[in-house]
């Protein structure tokens, strides 16, 4: 158990910048989700930290010791794989007992440590089968188990759930994060998936374009999402985002067509005329008399709730979450806009402003 | 091991078949067919008469203490070429798979000689082993040593091996790379984390890994060393000084070509069809097994 | 200025030494065919007397000049053009006799089922084990009784059936998705229009390969053509050098070097020209 600090971590892939500038302190036993869209720069991260990649400039340090220029096996970290890597040509074993043998340990410690993991994660039975006769799931399991025995200072977390089928995958996920909780070692996870995100993260760093658009834990990011790209990131269907200009006293704004929007929290750091975006999520559309008119052009109906979709007066796209069914295409419907739902973004920097 | 989906026809696949088929049967089954009944044959000294013998021809050839030297001779030759131009391969494959600055020059200047024929190869040999006019058969002598492969048993085997094996490498090259690059990036990356180093890494993950691809590459170079090499002993040495280099291919040509004994030649042309068939066994039979570690 | 970590300097220490050894292993390849390179510009005589130069010499293409018109002196004399459009035309047959009648061969097994199919395979598989050095005195009799020593059908179409190609163009038949051969069927597409519209161009990268492989093959071809060329008119170039050499005496060294680096341009350019498709396609083959 360790903790983890980054500091400053750059990459570049010949003259390409990938990371610009990472930093992030993670406490002992802390569960730390990196998601983003793809080719945002989390693998590179990850990767950083495992030392397979060796950073353009910046510090790694574990446990307050710095690691940067150290070779992976020093670092006394372990890793799940995307496709799980393991060994094919070894059991299940053998593939978690080799970290354990290379480091010197004895065969009879070594069993004890494989068992006590394999029956943690219930793969007992198959620790005399070859990788290719697992499915999916168990590979999953064995490759964690590979990380468990060893019980390195970090763990890391390559999308290991991307693979597996989505039942499965809700299943694992919650398996992860009991055994990280029971076992308490600090960990870093990588996804590209919103939910797997929230629901495993104590915190979370959403990582836009090679830099961390916020650190913080899952309701934060949710509840104020430090820019327009996290907030559209974060949650589903997406938050709606309008177009519209700050009035004086910076608690309400005009929409392109004229109506204006109040919200509860007034915006002070900008002055009155400025551009904003400002975004609402679907859920918080409510149905109600003389409100906004929406003219609906899909309906996707979800059983329990209702999504529709469609336009309002001033050309705005606005989706909405509503707990009750809806009218057909081609209907118009009155929706209120709750100030207190409003998020205030600037318009040209998308940076949050209330 | 068949489509689903096929077309009806019932005379067009006969007509797609012929030249295949016709080709096989004149110049594969015919000529082995009598070379097996070759074997059983022998003429006498005219080449009038000719009877049936049974299996005297191989109780000849195996009473025969040239073609048992000439056994022995394959055997120690063919291993050396196959462990001398796997092991230089496997190295450089390795080291041609890092990620290195022009690893993709080093390749192709790795695969290029794939192209030299054997005999070919034994002409660039000459032109270094050479006592006269080869750089290096030159510099021995005049170091002192008495360099002379068409002379001394020793050095005719040392100079064929060298110049075999070193024809092969950029074949064995290419498998070997070829085969480091199937193994999952992730799984090296996963035995650098725990804890391997290099050295370890590659003698407990890839090599086990690599091995279909060794053992593969062990079948096809014992079969060059068998029969390819031909070119490369016929150009170089002639089977000599004496017997030193008379391998069993060399033999069977020298007893066809030059003293047209036909049943001798066809008996040791059934044994190394035997040979070949055996080799091809081995290897279908470890593929089979071993396809999927 | 920081020290470099560790683990980057053992890293860059592990890549000098890496690019060490493979320079040697680049040389070990390089220097005999840059020995033969440099002599065909010497005089012959001079490297005779043991002079191996490492530079080029003052002949230039001369040494080409005579072995292309007059051949190696103390031989047949057959100039060296001969020989190489000999060897073009028999690698040349080789790899495109080889390359059609295996493509027509693995059609009829994968797209057709008929009585025979399998003893079909089998016969075409089985000559795997059975490589042309084996067999080769009952095969040149065979050749020998059909009139054809001494003739290019004697020399290449012996040679010609494979069961590799056959093999590898089966595999690959095998993956096409039934799905087009459906929507051909629809299209009213009959199997030779089928054969020609869709298979053949999706077998373009696997012809490729195989053409530089059986090129090779062709061009190497060394005891076979021995014993079936006799004359002059069909001798190929590896069996024109290794007749140079044979005569020991009054050798003409820097024609022999001369027609050594004829004879490995044309195959080494082919590899090299096609390196993409051919190391796919060698390591596809023989799996």
């Amino acid at each position: 158990m360790a903790t983890l600090s980054l500091s400053g971590v750059r990459k570049q892939f010949g003259t390409t910048p990938v990371l610009h500038g990472i930093d992030l302190d993670v406490a002992d036993g802390e569960m730390i989700v990196v998601v983003g869209a793809s080719g945002c720069g989390k693998s590179t991260l990850l990767r950083i930290v495992a030392g397979l990649e060796t950073a353009s400039a910046g510090s790694v340090r574990i446990d307050g010791r710095d690691v940067t220029g150290l070779e992976p096996a020093d670092r006394d970290i372990a890793m799940v794989f995307q496709n799980y890597a393991l060994y094919p040509h070894m059991t299940v074993f053998e593939n978690m007992a080799y970290g354990l043998k290379i480091r010197g340990m004895k065969l009879p410690d070594i069993r004890r440590r494989v068992d006590e993991a394999a029956q943690m994660l219930e793969i007992g039975p198959l620790l005399d089968r070859k990788p290719r006769q697992l499915s999916g799931g168990q590979r999953q399991r064995v490759a964690m188990g590979r990380a468990v025995v060893r019980e390195p200072k970090l763990f890391l977390f390559d999308e290991p759930l991307s693979n597996l089928d989505a039942k499965l995958r809700v299943q694992m996920r919650a398996e992860i994060r009991r055994l990280q909780k029971r076992l308490g070692v600090t960990s870093l996870f990588v996804t590209h998936d919103q939910v797997e995100a929230m629901t495993l993260g104590d915190r979370l760093v959403v990582m836009h374009q090679g830099r961390a658009a916020q650190v913080a834990s899952p309701m934060e990011v949710w509840g104020r999402p430090a820019d327009t790209y996290v907030a559209g990131f974060i949650g589903s269907p997406a938050m709606n985002f309008l177009a519209a200009t700050l009035l004086e006293g910076g608690g309400a704004a005009m929409l392109r067509a004229g109506p204006v929007i109040g919200f509860a929290r007034a915006v002070s750091a900008a002055a009155a005329g400025t551009a904003v975006t400002l975004g609402i999520r679907p859920e918080h559309v409510e149905p109600a008399e003389g409100g906004l008119p929406l003219a609906i052009d899909l309906v996707e109906p979800l059983g329990s709730e209702t999504v529709i979709h469609g336009t309002l007066p001033g050309g705005e796209v606005l989706t909405a979450r509503l707990p009750i069914p809806a009218s057909g295409i081609g209907a118009t419907m009155p929706l209120r806009l709750p100030p207190e739902a409003f998020h205030v973004f600037e318009g040209a920097s998308g940076r949050r402003l209330d | 091991m068949q489509r689903k989906t096929i077309f009806p026809q019932k005379g067009l696949p006969y007509l797609l078949l012929a030249p295949q088929l016709a080709i096989t049967a004149v110049f594969f089954f015919w000529p082995a067919g009598q070379a097996v009944w070759y074997a059983f044959l022998r003429q006498d000294a005219f080449g009038i008469r000719t009877q049936f013998v049974g299996f005297e021809n191989f109780a000849d050839l195996f009473a025969d203490p040239y073609y048992l030297q000439a056994i022995w001779t394959t055997v120690f030759f063919s291993v050396s070429v196959t462990v001398l131009s796997m092991s230089v391969a496997l190295l450089l494959a390795a080291l041609a798979d890092r990620e290195i600055r022009a690893a993709g020059l080093y390749r192709t200047l790795l695969i290029w000689p794939y192209a030299i024929a054997p005999a070919i190869a034994a002409v660039l040999w000459l032109f270094l082993f050479h006592p006269s006019i080869g750089l290096l058969g030159r510099g021995l002598n005049a170091m002192g040593v008495a360099w002379d492969y068409r002379l001394n048993d020793g050095q005719a085997m040392l100079v064929v091996i060298l110049a075999s094996a070193w024809k092969q490498v950029s074949y064995n090259f290419i498998f070997f790379l070829a085969g480091l690059q199937a193994i999952p990036r992730a799984v090296l990356e996963a035995a650098a984390i725990d804890g391997a180093r290099p050295i370890r890494r590659f003698w407990t993950v890839v090599f086990p890994l690599l091995s279909p691809t060794a053992f593969f590459l062990l079948v096809v170079n014992i079969v060059y060393a068998f029969f390819d090499t031909f070119g490369i002993i016929d150009a170089l040495t002639k089977g000599g000084p004496g017997k030193a280099t008379e391998t069993l291919i060399y033999r069977a040509y020298l007893d066809g070509r030059v003293n047209l004994d036909l049943g001798m030649s066809a008996a040791q042309s059934v044994v190394l069809m035997i040979m070949v068939i055996g080799l091809t066994i081995v290897q279908f039979r470890f593929i089979e097994r071993r396809v999927h570690y | 200025m920081q020290a470099a970590p560790p683990a980057d300097r053992r890293r860059r220490r592990a890549d000098l030494l890496t690019h060490i050894v493979l320079i040697l292993g680049v040389l070990l390849f390089a220097l005999p065919v840059w020995i033969v390179l440099m002599g065909s510009t010497h005089d012959g005589a001079a490297i005779g007397r043991g002079e191996v130069p490492l530079l080029p010499g003052a002949q230039g293409l001369d040494a080409y000049r005579r072995a292309w018109t007059e051949g190696a002196v103390g031989t047949t004399r057959v100039p060296v053009a001969l020989m190489l459009w000999n060897s073009f035309v028999m690698a040349m047959l080789i790899a495109l006799g080889k390359i059609a009648i295996s493509l027509t061969s693995a059609y009829a097994v994968v797209f057709f089922r008929f009585p025979g199919r399998m003893l079909a395979f089998w016969a075409i598989f089985i000559t795997l084990m059975l490589p042309v050095e084996v067999r080769i005195f009952p095969t040149f009799k065979v050749v020998s009784d059909l009139g054809m020593v001494n003739t290019y059908a004697g020399l290449i179409i012996p040679l010609i059936a494979s069961a590799t190609a056959t093999l590898l163009f089966r595999q690959f038949f095998l993956t096409i998705p039934d799905e087009f051969v459906e929507a051909a069927k629809m299209d009213g597409a009959g199997p030779l229009r089928f054969f020609r519209d869709i298979v053949l161009p999706l077998s373009r990268t696997n012809m490729a390969a195989l053409f530089v492989i059986l090129f090779v093959y062709g061009w190497n071809q060394y005891l076979w053509p021995l014993l079936v060329t006799t004359s002059a008119d069909v001798e190929t170039i590896v069996i024109g050098i290794v007749k140079m050499i044979g005569t020991e005496s009054n050798i003409d060294w820097s024609v022999v070097m001369a027609t050594t680096v004829l004879a490995l341009l044309p195959p080494i350019a082919v590899v090299v020209l096609m390196q993409r498709w051919f190391v796919q396609g060698l390591t596809d083959t023989e799996k």
